[in-house]
């Protein structure tokens, strides 16, 4: 109980006092999650809207399919892209596994059929409200998409934050594609993995208040856009 | 504005529509003039609001034809105000100058008819206002206004006052008068006799899915040719 009052104690310096070490972990793992985010968001937004609006053949299955993976094990979409990246594997030659790249990319793999589904299901649920107004005006298909997208922006991001508080708290894909490369590829959840079982308990302590945090902050500014919007716009 | 001159009269030619073997609309032919305040009348369920919306092609017809004497195609000098109307989560101003754009409307123009559009319905206070945060009399009055803008031949009327309160409901009564004085082909749903009583030039009476009546409004209400026509004037369908 004494080492565990005394690691944070020391937890609580490294952070107040600027630890070199502990910042540049949680920089990359801000710069990584942050890219990956952006990269999915950029991606699901569009899908989301063809399947919400869309009706063609095999729409039904993605959906299906896309919420099915919103549950997708970390450590399987890591050996994925792992296999993809290897040496011998179809992308080998660029060289990327073990790089920051590659855990953006698995981490974009892993948020996006989450992102892309809880969008699908906001603009689905507009689309049923706004479909015949719009068809009235005489909005073609791609109008009536941007339309939706705008007007359920608030909403669309907190499908965003979901995924960014997801892909922040993952430490399976990272840890697979990224080798957790001290100074390199190492972030805030393979650090704390790696640092607690080699018993440096104050630097996982510190590094695990500071991600906590982080996660906070995001759902609640997710929370403040949400009522802001509704305030706003109904 | 004309009337709708240009693409009236709209035909329509033993329209009917089934869903899943159940007959919505069955067998409904009719001609809606030009110039008319027209109503299409009956009970709730009847099949009016669906029959408005095979007119306005928001729906397609499982059976028969909808003909504009403009031709083929559907026509687009025409606008539809809902019962429960559609605001854009964008102020009032913006909402209306939405509509312009998809008719093709832009730059100057579409400012100066967006805010002539909210005067004509007294909404020229509330323009910078988000939509969806007006009264539900502001929204129906809003919906006006981004149709009226449009400067359609012809306005599609869902019941746009059922769901408002009497003195709302008025004030819509007389901003739709206010468009057909101003040239437009008006055609409304009601299941509302005395709105209808007081509005109709000439009606056509809706019940189970089928046209019952069709004429002008002051020969119904005087002397109704059918059973079903009587009870609905005596009240006794809605």
């Amino acid at each position: 109980m004494e080492d565990f009052g005394l690691a944070f104690a020391t937890a609580g310096a490294l952070i107040v006092g600027g630890d070199a070490e502990l910042w540049q972990i949680v920089l990359l793992s801000l710069e990584v999650t942050l890219s990956a985010t952006v990269v999915a968001t950029l991606l699901a937004a569009p899908l989301a809207a063809v399947l919400a609006i869309g009706r063609f053949p095999g729409r039904r299955a993605i959906i299906v399919m896309l919420s099915g993976f919103m549950g997708l094990p970390p450590v399987v979409v890591g050996l994925v892209v792992y296999l993809l990246l290897s040496r011998s594997g179809p992308f080998g030659s660029l060289g990327l596994l073990f790089s920051p790249t590659a855990m953006v990319i698995s981490q974009t793999l892993l948020v996006l059929p989450l992102v892309a589904s809880l969008m699908r299901q906001v603009i689905e649920d507009a689309w049923g409200e706004y479909r015949e107004q719009l068809v009235s005006l005489g909005a073609g298909v791609w109008r009536a998409a941007l339309t939706l997208l705008w007007d359920t922006r608030y909403s669309l991001l907190t499908a965003v934050l979901a995924g960014f508080g997801r892909a922040a708290a993952e430490v399976g894909t990272v840890m697979i594609v990224g080798g957790n490369i001290a100074r390199y590829t190492r972030v805030m959840t393979t650090a704390i993995a790696l640092e607690t079982t080699k018993g440096d308990l104050p630097l996982a302590l510190g590094l695990g208040i500071l991600l906590i945090a982080i996660i906070v902050a995001i759902n609640g500014l997710a929370y403040g856009v949400r009522s802001f919007a509704q305030r706003r716009f109904r | 504005m004309n009337q709708g001159i240009d693409i009236l009269p709209l035909t329509l030619d033993r329209v009917g529509l089934a869903i899943g073997g159940h007959a919505i609309l069955d067998d409904v032919s009719a001609t809606i003039p030009r110039g008319t305040r027209t109503l299409i009348l009956g009970p709730n369920g009847a099949g009016k609001s669906t029959l408005l919306r095979i007119c306005h092609g928001l729906l397609a017809p499982t059976a028969g034809q909808v003909r504009w004497a403009a031709g083929n195609g559907r026509p687009r000098a025409q606008a539809m105000v809902f019962q429960r109307p559609v605001m854009l989560r964008r102020s009032a101003i913006a909402n209306v100058a939405y509509a312009l754009d998809l008719a093709g409307v832009r730059g100057d123009a579409r400012t100066t008819r967006a805010r002539a559009a909210l005067r004509r319905v007294g909404l020229d206070g509330i323009a910078r206002r988000s939509a969806r945060v007006l009264s539900g009399g502001e929204q129906q009055r809003l919906a006006l206004a981004r149709a009226w803008a449009l400067e359609p031949s012809i306005l599609f009327l869902d019941e746009p006052t059922a769901s408002l309160d009497p003195t709302a409901a008025r004030n819509v009564e007389a901003t739709v008068q206010a468009i057909h004085d101003a040239g437009t082909k008006i055609v409304m749903t009601t299941h509302n006799l005395a709105m209808a009583r007081r509005f109709a030039d000439d009606i056509l009476l809706i019940h189970e899915g089928r046209l019952v009546e069709h004429g002008s409004a002051a020969a119904f209400f005087a002397r109704p040719a059918t059973p079903i026509g009587r009870a609905f004037i005596e009240g006794e369908l809605s």
